[in-house]
Protein backbone atom coordinates (compact mmCIF):
# COMPACT_ATOMS: atom_id res chain seq x y z
CA UNK A 1 0.00 0.00 0.00
CA UNK A 2 1.50 2.83 -1.29
CA UNK A 3 -1.32 5.30 0.35
CA UNK A 4 -0.31 7.19 3.35
CA UNK A 5 -3.82 7.05 4.87
CA UNK A 6 -2.37 10.40 7.07
CA UNK A 7 -1.41 12.45 4.54
CA UNK A 8 -3.66 15.37 3.70
CA UNK A 9 -4.42 14.22 0.29
CA UNK A 10 -5.89 10.91 1.50
CA UNK A 11 -7.90 12.65 4.06
CA UNK A 12 -9.95 15.22 1.48
CA UNK A 13 -10.28 12.10 -1.37
CA UNK A 14 -11.83 10.12 2.02
CA UNK A 15 -14.02 12.80 2.45
CA UNK A 16 -15.13 13.41 -1.16
CA UNK A 17 -16.03 10.21 -1.56
CA UNK A 18 -17.49 9.70 1.91
CA UNK A 19 -19.85 12.72 1.27
CA UNK A 20 -20.74 11.57 -2.65
CA UNK A 21 -22.01 7.64 -1.30
CA UNK A 22 -23.54 9.18 1.31
CA UNK A 23 -25.21 11.82 -0.67
CA UNK A 24 -26.47 9.55 -2.98
CA UNK A 25 -27.66 6.50 -0.66
CA UNK A 26 -29.60 9.08 1.13
CA UNK A 27 -31.11 10.51 -2.01
CA UNK A 28 -32.38 6.93 -3.27
CA UNK A 29 -33.54 6.34 -0.17
CA UNK A 30 -35.39 9.66 0.21
CA UNK A 31 -36.60 9.65 -3.36
CA UNK A 32 -37.76 5.56 -3.39
CA UNK A 33 -39.69 6.11 -0.39
CA UNK A 34 -41.23 9.04 -0.55
CA UNK A 35 -44.42 7.25 -2.74
CA UNK A 36 -45.26 5.17 0.51
CA UNK A 37 -44.98 8.36 2.47
CA UNK A 38 -47.05 10.57 0.58
CA UNK A 39 -49.51 8.07 0.89
CA UNK A 40 -49.73 7.80 4.23
CA UNK A 41 -49.70 11.00 5.35
CA UNK A 42 -52.69 11.44 2.62
CA UNK A 43 -54.49 8.60 4.37
CA UNK A 44 -53.75 10.15 7.91
CA UNK A 45 -55.32 13.34 6.82
CA UNK A 46 -58.50 11.49 5.46
CA UNK A 47 -58.54 9.70 8.46
CA UNK A 48 -58.23 12.81 10.22
CA UNK A 49 -61.43 13.94 8.51
CA UNK A 50 -63.54 11.27 9.00
CA UNK A 51 -62.49 11.12 12.99
CA UNK A 52 -63.54 14.41 13.48
CA UNK A 53 -67.47 13.09 12.06
CA UNK A 54 -67.14 10.78 14.30
CA UNK A 55 -66.06 7.65 12.08
CA UNK A 56 -63.27 5.79 13.94
CA UNK A 57 -61.06 3.63 10.81
CA UNK A 58 -58.10 2.86 10.68
CA UNK A 59 -56.33 4.12 7.60
CA UNK A 60 -56.23 1.73 5.14
CA UNK A 61 -60.52 1.91 5.39
CA UNK A 62 -59.85 5.32 5.61
CA UNK A 63 -58.85 5.59 1.98
CA UNK A 64 -61.71 3.40 0.95
CA UNK A 65 -64.33 5.00 2.99
CA UNK A 66 -63.90 9.18 2.84
CA UNK A 67 -65.69 9.05 -0.41
CA UNK A 68 -68.73 7.93 1.11
CA UNK A 69 -68.74 10.89 3.30
CA UNK A 70 -66.75 13.51 2.16
CA UNK A 71 -69.43 14.87 -0.78
CA UNK A 72 -67.91 18.30 -1.87
CA UNK A 73 -64.07 19.80 -1.55
CA UNK A 74 -64.66 23.65 -1.54
CA UNK A 75 -61.87 26.17 -1.74
CA UNK A 76 -63.04 29.37 -0.32
CA UNK A 77 -61.30 32.89 -0.71
CA UNK A 78 -61.58 35.48 2.18
CA UNK A 79 -64.75 36.72 1.39
CA UNK A 80 -66.45 33.30 1.94
CA UNK A 81 -66.83 32.95 -1.95
CA UNK A 82 -66.37 29.78 -3.08
CA UNK A 83 -63.82 29.48 -5.87
CA UNK A 84 -63.17 26.09 -7.17
CA UNK A 85 -65.43 23.00 -6.21
CA UNK A 86 -64.15 19.11 -6.58
CA UNK A 87 -65.65 16.00 -6.26
CA UNK A 88 -64.95 12.31 -6.63
CA UNK A 89 -61.46 10.85 -6.14
CA UNK A 90 -58.92 13.38 -4.86
CA UNK A 91 -57.31 14.54 -7.58
CA UNK A 92 -53.60 13.68 -7.80
CA UNK A 93 -50.45 15.71 -9.46
CA UNK A 94 -49.77 12.75 -11.79
CA UNK A 95 -53.14 11.48 -13.18
CA UNK A 96 -55.07 14.70 -12.90
CA UNK A 97 -52.33 17.71 -14.19
CA UNK A 98 -51.80 20.58 -12.53
CA UNK A 99 -54.91 22.61 -12.64
CA UNK A 100 -57.00 20.19 -11.38
CA UNK A 101 -54.62 18.94 -8.38
CA UNK A 102 -54.43 22.33 -7.45
CA UNK A 103 -58.06 23.20 -7.38
CA UNK A 104 -58.94 20.42 -5.26
CA UNK A 105 -59.32 21.40 -1.65
CA UNK A 106 -57.58 18.03 -0.36
CA UNK A 107 -54.43 19.33 -1.70
CA UNK A 108 -54.46 22.67 -0.65
CA UNK A 109 -51.34 23.33 1.94
CA UNK A 110 -53.25 25.48 4.83
CA UNK A 111 -50.07 25.90 6.51
CA UNK A 112 -49.04 28.37 3.42
CA UNK A 113 -52.23 29.82 3.50
CA UNK A 114 -52.01 30.70 7.49
CA UNK A 115 -48.87 31.38 7.68
CA UNK A 116 -47.09 33.12 4.96
CA UNK A 117 -47.23 36.87 6.02
CA UNK A 118 -46.57 38.60 2.77
CA UNK A 119 -49.21 37.03 0.70
CA UNK A 120 -52.10 39.45 0.72
CA UNK A 121 -55.60 38.58 2.25
CA UNK A 122 -57.52 38.65 -1.16
CA UNK A 123 -54.99 36.16 -2.42
CA UNK A 124 -55.52 33.44 0.65
CA UNK A 125 -57.34 30.35 0.19
CA UNK A 126 -59.30 28.40 2.79
CA UNK A 127 -60.72 24.32 2.19
CA UNK A 128 -63.73 23.29 3.07
CA UNK A 129 -65.39 19.71 3.14
CA UNK A 130 -68.71 19.45 3.59
CA UNK A 131 -69.62 15.59 4.25
CA UNK A 132 -72.64 13.89 5.08
CA UNK A 133 -73.33 10.89 7.31
CA UNK A 134 -76.57 9.03 7.88
CA UNK A 135 -78.57 11.87 5.77
CA UNK A 136 -77.04 14.64 7.84
CA UNK A 137 -74.83 17.28 6.50
CA UNK A 138 -71.53 18.74 7.84
CA UNK A 139 -68.34 20.94 7.49
CA UNK A 140 -65.25 19.79 8.36
CA UNK A 141 -62.62 22.87 8.78
CA UNK A 142 -59.26 22.07 9.08
CA UNK A 143 -56.86 23.74 11.34
CA UNK A 144 -53.45 24.60 12.04
CA UNK A 145 -52.00 26.50 15.34
CA UNK A 146 -48.53 26.71 17.13
CA UNK A 147 -48.08 24.37 20.41
CA UNK A 148 -45.57 24.46 22.99
CA UNK A 149 -42.69 22.96 21.13
CA UNK A 150 -44.04 22.70 16.85
CA UNK A 151 -46.92 22.93 15.39
CA UNK A 152 -50.39 21.73 16.14
CA UNK A 153 -53.40 20.68 13.57
CA UNK A 154 -56.57 19.00 13.89
CA UNK A 155 -60.04 19.10 12.08
CA UNK A 156 -63.36 20.16 13.34
CA UNK A 157 -66.42 19.01 11.95
CA UNK A 158 -69.84 21.79 12.21
CA UNK A 159 -73.07 20.55 12.42
CA UNK A 160 -75.67 21.87 9.40
CA UNK A 161 -76.13 24.66 11.34
CA UNK A 162 -72.70 25.77 11.13
CA UNK A 163 -72.72 26.74 14.46
CA UNK A 164 -72.66 23.45 16.58
CA UNK A 165 -69.52 21.20 16.92
CA UNK A 166 -70.14 17.93 16.03
CA UNK A 167 -66.73 16.13 16.37
CA UNK A 168 -63.04 17.14 16.29
CA UNK A 169 -59.68 16.20 16.20
CA UNK A 170 -56.11 17.62 17.28
CA UNK A 171 -52.62 16.30 16.60
CA UNK A 172 -49.45 17.74 17.25
CA UNK A 173 -45.84 16.96 15.65
CA UNK A 174 -43.40 17.83 19.27
CA UNK A 175 -45.60 18.23 21.89
CA UNK A 176 -44.90 16.98 25.19
CA UNK A 177 -45.55 12.93 25.80
CA UNK A 178 -48.14 12.96 28.84
CA UNK A 179 -49.13 16.53 28.75
CA UNK A 180 -49.48 18.55 26.00
CA UNK A 181 -49.51 15.70 23.64
CA UNK A 182 -52.46 14.58 25.48
CA UNK A 183 -54.83 16.68 22.85
CA UNK A 184 -54.74 13.88 20.29
CA UNK A 185 -56.91 12.28 23.33
CA UNK A 186 -60.68 11.09 23.08
CA UNK A 187 -60.91 12.42 27.02
CA UNK A 188 -59.60 16.11 25.35
CA UNK A 189 -61.41 15.86 22.08
CA UNK A 190 -64.98 14.85 23.05
CA UNK A 191 -65.83 17.86 25.52
CA UNK A 192 -65.84 20.06 22.08
CA UNK A 193 -68.62 18.25 21.21
CA UNK A 194 -71.82 20.74 21.35
CA UNK A 195 -70.14 23.95 22.04
CA UNK A 196 -70.81 26.56 19.86
CA UNK A 197 -69.28 28.59 17.95
CA UNK A 198 -71.30 31.43 17.61
CA UNK A 199 -73.13 33.35 20.87
CA UNK A 200 -76.46 33.94 21.18
CA UNK A 201 -76.52 37.38 19.31
CA UNK A 202 -74.61 35.44 16.26
CA UNK A 203 -71.25 36.83 16.83
CA UNK A 204 -68.12 34.81 16.19
CA UNK A 205 -66.96 33.78 19.54
CA UNK A 206 -64.79 30.69 18.88
CA UNK A 207 -64.67 27.83 21.82
CA UNK A 208 -61.82 28.32 24.54
CA UNK A 209 -59.70 25.98 26.52
CA UNK A 210 -60.15 27.37 29.92
CA UNK A 211 -57.08 26.67 32.68
CA UNK A 212 -58.81 25.68 35.85
CA UNK A 213 -61.48 23.81 33.68
CA UNK A 214 -65.00 25.58 32.76
CA UNK A 215 -68.57 24.86 33.21
CA UNK A 216 -70.91 22.42 32.04
CA UNK A 217 -73.68 24.97 30.84
CA UNK A 218 -70.81 26.92 29.04
CA UNK A 219 -70.92 26.18 25.10
CA UNK A 220 -67.82 28.53 24.39
CA UNK A 221 -65.19 26.69 26.70
CA UNK A 222 -63.58 22.84 27.19
CA UNK A 223 -61.39 22.10 29.93
CA UNK A 224 -57.52 22.73 30.00
CA UNK A 225 -54.47 20.03 30.35
CA UNK A 226 -52.74 20.65 33.51
CA UNK A 227 -49.64 21.21 32.62
CA UNK A 228 -49.82 21.66 29.30
CA UNK A 229 -51.10 25.13 29.22
CA UNK A 230 -49.23 26.41 26.32
CA UNK A 231 -50.44 23.61 24.48
CA UNK A 232 -54.09 24.32 25.55
CA UNK A 233 -53.58 27.98 24.84
CA UNK A 234 -52.51 26.92 21.51
CA UNK A 235 -55.40 25.26 20.70
CA UNK A 236 -57.36 28.13 21.63
CA UNK A 237 -55.80 30.16 19.42
CA UNK A 238 -55.38 27.84 16.64
CA UNK A 239 -59.40 27.43 16.52
CA UNK A 240 -60.19 31.24 16.54
CA UNK A 241 -57.75 32.43 14.06
CA UNK A 242 -58.69 29.27 11.59
CA UNK A 243 -62.48 29.64 12.07
CA UNK A 244 -62.86 33.24 12.19
CA UNK A 245 -61.51 32.69 8.10
CA UNK A 246 -64.99 31.28 7.69
CA UNK A 247 -66.99 33.52 9.27
CA UNK A 248 -67.95 35.41 5.89
CA UNK A 249 -68.94 32.07 4.02
CA UNK A 250 -71.17 30.73 7.59
CA UNK A 251 -72.78 34.59 7.34
CA UNK A 252 -73.40 34.16 3.39
CA UNK A 253 -74.77 30.70 4.00
CA UNK A 254 -77.07 30.89 6.62
CA UNK A 255 -79.20 32.85 8.96
CA UNK A 256 -77.20 32.35 11.77
CA UNK A 257 -78.28 35.33 14.01
CA UNK A 258 -81.48 32.93 14.30
CA UNK A 259 -79.57 30.18 16.03
CA UNK B 1 3.05 3.02 16.15
CA UNK B 2 -0.73 1.68 17.85
CA UNK B 3 -2.07 0.27 14.51
CA UNK B 4 1.04 -2.36 14.45
CA UNK B 5 0.61 -3.54 17.86
CA UNK B 6 -3.08 -4.05 16.89
CA UNK B 7 -2.60 -5.96 14.15
CA UNK B 8 -0.29 -7.94 15.28
CA UNK B 9 -2.68 -8.97 18.01
CA UNK B 10 -5.44 -10.08 15.33
CA UNK B 11 -2.93 -12.40 13.45
CA UNK B 12 -2.77 -14.12 16.50
CA UNK B 13 -5.46 -15.28 16.85
CA UNK B 14 -6.98 -15.02 14.00
CA UNK B 15 -7.30 -18.85 12.98
CA UNK B 16 -8.79 -20.29 15.89
CA UNK B 17 -11.72 -17.92 16.98
CA UNK B 18 -14.64 -19.72 17.27
CA UNK B 19 -17.87 -17.42 16.52
CA UNK B 20 -19.18 -17.52 19.60
CA UNK B 21 -15.87 -17.79 22.09
CA UNK B 22 -16.15 -17.09 25.79
CA UNK B 23 -14.20 -13.83 25.38
CA UNK B 24 -17.02 -12.98 22.11
CA UNK B 25 -19.37 -14.11 24.79
CA UNK B 26 -18.48 -11.33 27.36
CA UNK B 27 -18.89 -8.94 24.48
CA UNK B 28 -22.75 -9.58 24.70
CA UNK B 29 -22.86 -10.07 28.33
CA UNK B 30 -20.83 -7.28 29.92
CA UNK B 31 -22.91 -4.54 28.57
CA UNK B 32 -25.96 -6.28 30.70
CA UNK B 33 -24.45 -5.71 34.17
CA UNK B 34 -21.00 -4.89 34.30
CA UNK B 35 -20.40 -2.36 31.95
CA UNK B 36 -23.83 -1.22 30.94
CA UNK B 37 -23.74 1.91 28.83
CA UNK B 38 -26.37 3.21 31.04
CA UNK B 39 -25.88 2.69 34.54
CA UNK B 40 -22.04 2.38 34.46
CA UNK B 41 -20.74 3.97 31.85
CA UNK B 42 -23.92 6.71 32.37
CA UNK B 43 -23.78 7.39 28.81
CA UNK B 44 -27.02 7.39 26.66
CA UNK B 45 -29.40 9.17 29.48
CA UNK B 46 -31.34 11.97 27.69
CA UNK B 47 -32.96 9.65 25.51
CA UNK B 48 -33.98 7.47 29.01
CA UNK B 49 -34.99 10.46 30.71
CA UNK B 50 -37.04 11.41 27.25
CA UNK B 51 -38.66 8.49 26.26
CA UNK B 52 -39.06 6.12 29.24
CA UNK B 53 -43.14 7.54 29.63
CA UNK B 54 -44.45 4.72 27.89
CA UNK B 55 -43.30 1.10 27.95
CA UNK B 56 -43.85 0.54 23.69
CA UNK B 57 -41.98 4.16 23.00
CA UNK B 58 -39.32 2.49 24.78
CA UNK B 59 -39.34 -0.86 22.64
CA UNK B 60 -39.14 0.70 19.61
CA UNK B 61 -36.81 2.93 20.74
CA UNK B 62 -34.43 0.19 21.38
CA UNK B 63 -35.19 -1.71 18.54
CA UNK B 64 -34.00 1.67 16.56
CA UNK B 65 -30.82 1.82 18.37
CA UNK B 66 -29.82 -1.26 18.15
CA UNK B 67 -30.30 -1.03 14.10
CA UNK B 68 -28.42 2.29 13.63
CA UNK B 69 -25.71 0.48 16.61
CA UNK B 70 -25.15 -2.82 14.47
CA UNK B 71 -25.03 -0.54 11.20
CA UNK B 72 -22.50 1.49 12.38
CA UNK B 73 -20.28 -0.68 14.12
CA UNK B 74 -20.52 -2.89 11.49
CA UNK B 75 -19.09 0.01 8.74
CA UNK B 76 -16.65 1.71 11.11
CA UNK B 77 -15.34 -1.47 11.88
CA UNK B 78 -14.74 -2.38 7.66
CA UNK B 79 -13.38 0.97 7.11
CA UNK B 80 -11.09 0.87 10.65
CA UNK B 81 -8.01 0.22 8.30
CA UNK B 82 -8.65 3.20 6.01
CA UNK B 83 -10.47 6.00 8.64
CA UNK B 84 -7.91 8.87 8.39
CA UNK B 85 -7.24 9.45 12.39
CA UNK B 86 -7.47 13.03 12.17
CA UNK B 87 -11.49 13.09 10.88
CA UNK B 88 -12.33 10.09 12.50
CA UNK B 89 -15.16 11.56 14.44
CA UNK B 90 -16.67 13.25 11.19
CA UNK B 91 -17.08 9.76 9.88
CA UNK B 92 -18.39 8.13 12.89
CA UNK B 93 -21.01 10.93 13.02
CA UNK B 94 -21.95 11.19 9.06
CA UNK B 95 -22.15 7.30 9.30
CA UNK B 96 -24.58 7.42 12.37
CA UNK B 97 -26.58 10.36 10.70
CA UNK B 98 -26.99 8.93 7.80
CA UNK B 99 -28.27 5.59 9.39
CA UNK B 100 -30.70 7.41 11.51
CA UNK B 101 -31.86 9.13 8.63
CA UNK B 102 -31.93 6.08 6.50
CA UNK B 103 -34.08 4.40 10.30
CA UNK B 104 -36.34 7.49 9.91
CA UNK B 105 -37.58 7.02 6.55
CA UNK B 106 -38.01 3.58 6.54
CA UNK B 107 -40.18 3.77 9.70
CA UNK B 108 -42.10 6.61 7.52
CA UNK B 109 -42.83 4.53 5.16
CA UNK B 110 -43.63 1.17 6.25
CA UNK B 111 -44.54 1.56 9.75
CA UNK B 112 -46.06 5.65 10.25
CA UNK B 113 -47.64 4.93 13.18
CA UNK B 114 -44.94 3.97 15.51
CA UNK B 115 -42.80 6.67 13.42
CA UNK B 116 -45.37 9.25 14.39
CA UNK B 117 -45.50 8.03 18.36
CA UNK B 118 -41.56 8.25 18.40
CA UNK B 119 -41.64 11.36 16.47
CA UNK B 120 -38.37 13.37 17.41
CA UNK B 121 -36.72 10.68 19.56
CA UNK B 122 -35.46 8.56 16.23
CA UNK B 123 -33.31 12.00 15.46
CA UNK B 124 -32.07 12.22 18.90
CA UNK B 125 -30.95 8.97 18.05
CA UNK B 126 -28.04 11.08 16.30
CA UNK B 127 -27.05 12.54 19.44
CA UNK B 128 -27.35 9.09 21.89
CA UNK B 129 -23.38 9.33 23.26
CA UNK B 130 -23.40 5.25 23.49
CA UNK B 131 -23.45 5.03 19.68
CA UNK B 132 -20.31 7.16 18.96
CA UNK B 133 -18.63 6.00 22.11
CA UNK B 134 -18.80 2.12 20.94
CA UNK B 135 -17.53 3.43 17.75
CA UNK B 136 -14.91 5.19 18.40
CA UNK B 137 -13.88 2.59 21.60
CA UNK B 138 -14.68 -0.28 20.19
CA UNK B 139 -15.49 -0.97 16.32
CA UNK B 140 -12.35 1.82 15.38
CA UNK B 141 -10.29 -1.09 16.90
CA UNK B 142 -12.24 -4.58 16.18
CA UNK B 143 -13.12 -6.70 13.35
CA UNK B 144 -16.62 -6.81 12.05
CA UNK B 145 -18.19 -9.94 13.78
CA UNK B 146 -16.53 -8.77 17.57
CA UNK B 147 -18.18 -5.07 16.48
CA UNK B 148 -21.45 -6.91 15.80
CA UNK B 149 -21.72 -8.81 18.95
CA UNK B 150 -20.55 -5.36 21.01
CA UNK B 151 -23.26 -3.63 19.15
CA UNK B 152 -26.12 -6.21 19.91
CA UNK B 153 -24.73 -6.39 23.66
CA UNK B 154 -24.63 -2.96 24.14
CA UNK B 155 -27.98 -2.23 22.60
CA UNK B 156 -29.21 -4.52 25.13
CA UNK B 157 -27.68 -3.14 28.08
CA UNK B 158 -29.31 0.07 26.86
CA UNK B 159 -32.65 -1.72 25.87
CA UNK B 160 -33.39 -3.31 29.58
CA UNK B 161 -33.01 0.02 31.29
CA UNK B 162 -35.15 2.05 29.17
CA UNK B 163 -37.72 -0.47 29.16
CA UNK B 164 -37.65 -1.12 32.94
CA UNK B 165 -37.75 2.49 33.99
CA UNK B 166 -40.50 2.32 31.58
CA UNK B 167 -42.39 -0.50 32.71
CA UNK B 168 -42.22 1.61 36.62
CA UNK B 169 -43.40 5.35 34.95
CA UNK B 170 -45.89 3.90 32.73
CA UNK B 171 -47.57 1.52 35.82
CA UNK B 172 -47.27 4.40 38.26
CA UNK B 173 -47.82 7.19 35.89
CA UNK B 174 -50.77 6.08 34.09
CA UNK B 175 -51.57 2.81 35.64
CA UNK B 176 -51.12 1.16 31.86
CA UNK B 177 -48.57 -1.24 30.35
CA UNK B 178 -47.76 -1.16 26.43
CA UNK B 179 -51.21 0.90 26.23
CA UNK B 180 -53.59 -1.53 28.45
CA UNK B 181 -54.75 -0.41 31.69
CA UNK B 182 -53.29 -2.61 34.46
CA UNK B 183 -54.43 -1.10 37.72
CA UNK B 184 -58.26 -1.78 37.86
CA UNK B 185 -60.77 0.81 38.55
CA UNK B 186 -61.65 -1.09 41.48
CA UNK B 187 -58.18 0.49 43.05
CA UNK B 188 -58.68 3.91 42.10
CA UNK B 189 -62.37 4.15 44.14
CA UNK B 190 -60.66 3.27 47.42
CA UNK B 191 -58.68 7.07 46.35
CA UNK B 192 -55.73 5.66 44.68
CA UNK B 193 -54.06 8.35 41.75
CA UNK B 194 -51.61 7.82 38.98
CA UNK B 195 -48.80 9.67 40.13
CA UNK B 196 -48.02 12.71 37.74
CA UNK B 197 -44.56 13.22 38.95
CA UNK B 198 -43.59 9.64 37.35
CA UNK B 199 -44.31 11.09 33.85
CA UNK B 200 -42.24 14.11 34.37
CA UNK B 201 -38.59 13.32 33.74
CA UNK B 202 -37.18 13.86 37.17
CA UNK B 203 -38.62 10.51 38.36
CA UNK B 204 -36.90 8.62 35.21
CA UNK B 205 -33.40 10.18 36.64
CA UNK B 206 -34.68 8.87 40.37
CA UNK B 207 -35.82 5.17 38.79
CA UNK B 208 -32.56 5.21 36.96
CA UNK B 209 -30.84 6.04 40.33
CA UNK B 210 -32.61 3.46 41.96
CA UNK B 211 -31.22 0.95 39.08
CA UNK B 212 -27.89 1.88 39.77
CA UNK B 213 -28.58 1.81 43.59
CA UNK B 214 -29.28 -1.73 43.35
CA UNK B 215 -27.11 -2.81 41.00
CA UNK B 216 -24.14 -1.43 43.04
CA UNK B 217 -25.02 -3.04 46.24
CA UNK B 218 -25.62 -6.63 44.46
CA UNK B 219 -22.31 -6.47 41.95
CA UNK B 220 -19.09 -6.90 43.76
CA UNK B 221 -17.07 -5.77 40.63
CA UNK B 222 -18.91 -2.50 40.48
CA UNK B 223 -17.67 -1.68 44.43
CA UNK B 224 -15.93 1.36 44.88
CA UNK B 225 -12.98 1.50 47.16
CA UNK B 226 -12.26 5.15 48.95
Amino acid sequence: MAIDKESQGFTFLFSIIMVVVVATVLSLAAMGLKGPQDENMKQEKMQNILGSLQIEVSREEARLTFGDFVKKRLILNYKGEVTSESEGAIKSLAADGKAAFEADAFNLDIKKQFRDKSKPDSERRYPLFICEKEGSKYYVIPLIGTGLWGPIWGFVALEGDMNTVFGATFDHKTETPGLGAEINQGWFENPFIGDKIFDESGEFVSIKVIKGGTTPDNLHGVDAITGGTITSNGVSSMLENTLKVYVPYFKNNSDIASI
Amino acid sequence: MSTEVKEVVEVIKEPSEPLFSKKNRTLLTDPLDDSNPITVQVLGICSALAITVQVKQAVVMSISVLAVMIGGNLIISLLRNTIPSRIRIIVQLVVVASLVILVDQVLKAYVYDVSKALSVFVGLIITNCIIMGRLEAFALANKPWPSILDAIGNAAGYAWILIAVAVVRELLGSGTLMGFTIIPSAVFDFGYMNNNLMILPPMALITVGVIIWVQRSRNTKLFEEH
